[in-house]
C-alpha cells in the first residue's frame, strides 16, 4: 500500500494512476496519523514551494519525519523532492526538510524558464549503487516541468543539464527523490516506480 | 550525443461528440478513430506529448466530456493536455482529476483573463497552456506592427475575431501564468503545406515560456523548419499521425539528422 501524500496542491490523479498501473493499491491522505502508519510514503508535488508550508502546519512534516526515522520508504516528485532539501530561495521563509544539503535555486540559463520537456539524466559517481535507478541506462530520457532546481550535493543520485548541471534525482538509505516526473515518463518512468514499489516491498517483509 | 532539453512532438486529437476527426481549416471533419485508442498508439510509437482538443464544446456551450478525457488518461504515462470548454476554475479541476496533466484554454482566457492566474495559482504555471488560434492580417500602412508579424487571435474554434494581436496576447498571457502558449496558424491549419514559422518565432521570441506550433505539418521537413527557423520548442500535429502518413520514429530520426536534439529511442 502507497500512501500519496495530499497537501491541496496541484494533481495526484497521474501519480495515482501510475502506481495503480503497477499493481499497487493507494491511499490519498492528508491525515498525518496516516502518514505516519504509512508503509511507503509519496509525496508529489507541482507549483510553488510555498505550498509546502501546509505540510508544517498541518502536522504532516513532523509525521513524514518521524516514518523516514522509523525506516518507512519515502519519494519525494518534483517539488516534493526540492522539500528534501534545506529550502528554496522561491520561498525562503519556508523551510525543507534538510536530509540533502543545500537550497534550491532558480535556473540561472539564458535558456527559457521554464524547464519543460524530456530531458536526460546521467548518474553520479557514487558509493553505492542507485536502487532507485536500477535498470535504467544514463543518458535515458524523462520529463521535467520546474523553474527551480536543487544544487549537485551528496546524496544525488543523477543529474541533468539545462543551461547548468543540477540534481535529477537524490537517494540516501530510504529516502529517495526525483525533479522529473516518473509518473510521465513513459516505460523508464514506470520503472523507477516499480524500483521504488519492490523496495518498499522489501522493507515491509524484513 | 551531449545532453540536454530535447524539442517535443505531439500528437492532437480533435475530438468531437467522443470520437478524433479531422477537417481542413477548422471545417469539413472525418472520422479519425478512438480518442483513448489513437493516444496509446501515438504514445508508442514516440509522441512526447498527447493533446485532446474538444473542439466543438465551446460552439455547443456544452462542457468537456470527462468520460473521454478519463478514458483516454487512464494507460497514457506521458504527459496529457486537454482543452475546448474549459470556463472555469471548476472545469479545469475535474479534467485534473479525470488525468489530464495540462489545460488549454482559449476561449475563456481572452473573455475572462484572470483565470489564466486563477488556475496557475491552483495547480501550477505547468499546467496551464494557453491556447491562440491566429490569422495573420496584412501589415497596417504607414506604421509597422509590435511583433512584425502582424496576426489577430480568433475565439470558438476560429469562429470570432477578437482584435487582439496574437504576439501582444501571447505576451499578457505569459505575465498572467500561463506555462506553456500553443499557437495554432489558422492559415496553416490543415493544409499539409508547412507551419507559419515567421508567426512562431514572433511569438516564441517575444516570450520566456514553451510555444508549441501547430497548423500545417505535412512532412518531415515542415518540422525541421519549425525547429529552426520558427524557433518552437515543441511542434503538434493530428492529422498525419492519424492516417498513419508519417512514422514518427522517421521523422524523429529525420530531425536527429538534421542537428535538431529529440528523445529517441522512445
Amino acid at each position: 500500500m502507497i500512501t500519496l501524500i495530499d497537501y491541496k496542491a496541484g494533481n495526484l490523479t497521474s501519480v495515482r494512476k501510475a502506481f495503480n498501473h503497477l499493481g499497487q493499491q493507494t491511499v490519498v491522505t492528508g491525515d498525518p496519523a496516516l502518514v505516519r502508519e504509512a508503509e511507503a510514503l509519496v509525496l508529489p508535488g507541482v507549483g510553488h514551494f510555498c505550498t509546502t508550508e501546509r505540510l508544517a502546519s498541518s502536522g504532516v512534516r513532523d509525521a513524514v519525519l518521524e516514518a523516514i526515522a522509523r525506516g518507512v520508504p519515502f519519494l519525494g516528485i518534483c517539488v516534493g523532492m526540492q522539500w528534501q532539501f534545506a529550502g528554496s530561495t522561491e520561498a525562503p521563509e519556508t523551510q525543507g526538510l534538510a536530509l540533502f544539503e543545500g537550497a534550491c535555486e532558480r535556473f540561472r540559463t539564458s535558456l527559457k524558464v521554464p524547464h519543460v520537456g524530456w530531458n536526460q539524466i546521467r548518474r553520479t559517481p557514487a558509493a553505492e549503487p542507485s536502487r532507485l535507478l536500477a535498470g535504467v541506462p544514463d543518458d535515458s530520457f524523462v520529463y521535467f516541468t520546474h523553474s527551480y532546481r536543487a544544487p549537485v550535493v551528496a546524496g544525488v543520485s543523477a543529474v541533468t543539464t539545462y543551461g547548468e548541471t543540477f540534481a535529477a534525482s537524490v537517494e540516501r538509505e530510504n529516502v529517495f527523490g526525483t525533479q522529473f516526473h516518473p509518473e510521465k515518463s513513459g516505460d523508464t518512468g514506470l520503472r523507477i516506480l516499480k524500483n521504488f514499489c519492490d523496495y518498499a516491498a522489501e522493507k515491509s517483509a524484513r | 550525443m551531449t545532453m540536454g532539453i530535447t524539442k517535443r512532438i505531439i500528437a492532437c486529437l480533435d475530438v468531437t461528440k467522443g470520437r478524433v476527426v479531422k477537417g481542413v481549416q477548422f471545417v469539413d471533419l472525418v472520422d479519425a478513430g478512438d480518442p483513448a485508442e489513437l493516444a496509446h498508439l501515438h504514445a508508442a510509437s514516440g509522441a512526447d506529448e498527447i493533446v485532446l482538443l474538444d473542439i466543438t464544446a465551446t460552439s455547443d456551450e456544452r462542457p468537456i466530456l470527462i468520460d473521454v478525457v478519463r478514458r483516454t488518461a487512464r494507460q497514457l504515462f506521458v504527459p496529457f493536455a486537454v482543452g475546448g470548454g474549459v470556463r472555469s476554475l471548476d472545469d479545469a479541476s475535474a479534467l485534473f482529476d479525470a488525468g489530464a496533466d495540462k489545460i488549454s484554454i482559449n476561449s475563456a482566457a481572452i473573455k475572462t483573463p484572470a483565470i489564466i492566474t486563477e488556475i496557475a495559482e491552483r495547480f501550477g504555471s505547468q499546467a496551464v497552456i494557453v491556447a491562440i488560434d491566429a490569422k495573420r492580417k496584412p501589415a497596417p500602412e504607414g506604421a509597422a506592427a509590435a511583433s512584425g508579424v502582424p496576426a489577430e487571435v480568433y475565439l470558438a474554434g476560429g469562429r470570432i475575431a477578437t482584435g487582439h494581436d496574437a504576439v501582444e496576447w501571447a505576451r499578457e498571457a505569459e505575465s498572467r501564468g500561463a506555462g506553456e502558449i500553443l499557437l495554432t496558424s489558422m492559415d496553416c491549419d490543415g493544409t499539409r503545406a508547412g507551419f507559419d514559422c515567421p508567426l512562431t518565432a514572433a511569438v516564441a521570441n517575444a516570450v520566456n515560456i514553451p510555444v508549441i506550433a501547430s497548423g500545417g505539418a505535412g512532412s518531415g521537413d515542415h518540422f525541421v523548419e519549425v525547429f529552426k527557423a520558427g524557433c518552437a520548442d515543441a511542434a503538434l500535429a493530428a492529422s498525419i499521425f492519424h492516417f498513419g502518413i508519417h512514422d514518427l520514429r522517421e521523422l524523429k530520426a529525420q530531425l536527429q539528422r538534421e542537428g535538431i536534439p529529440v528523445r529517441l529511442p522512445c
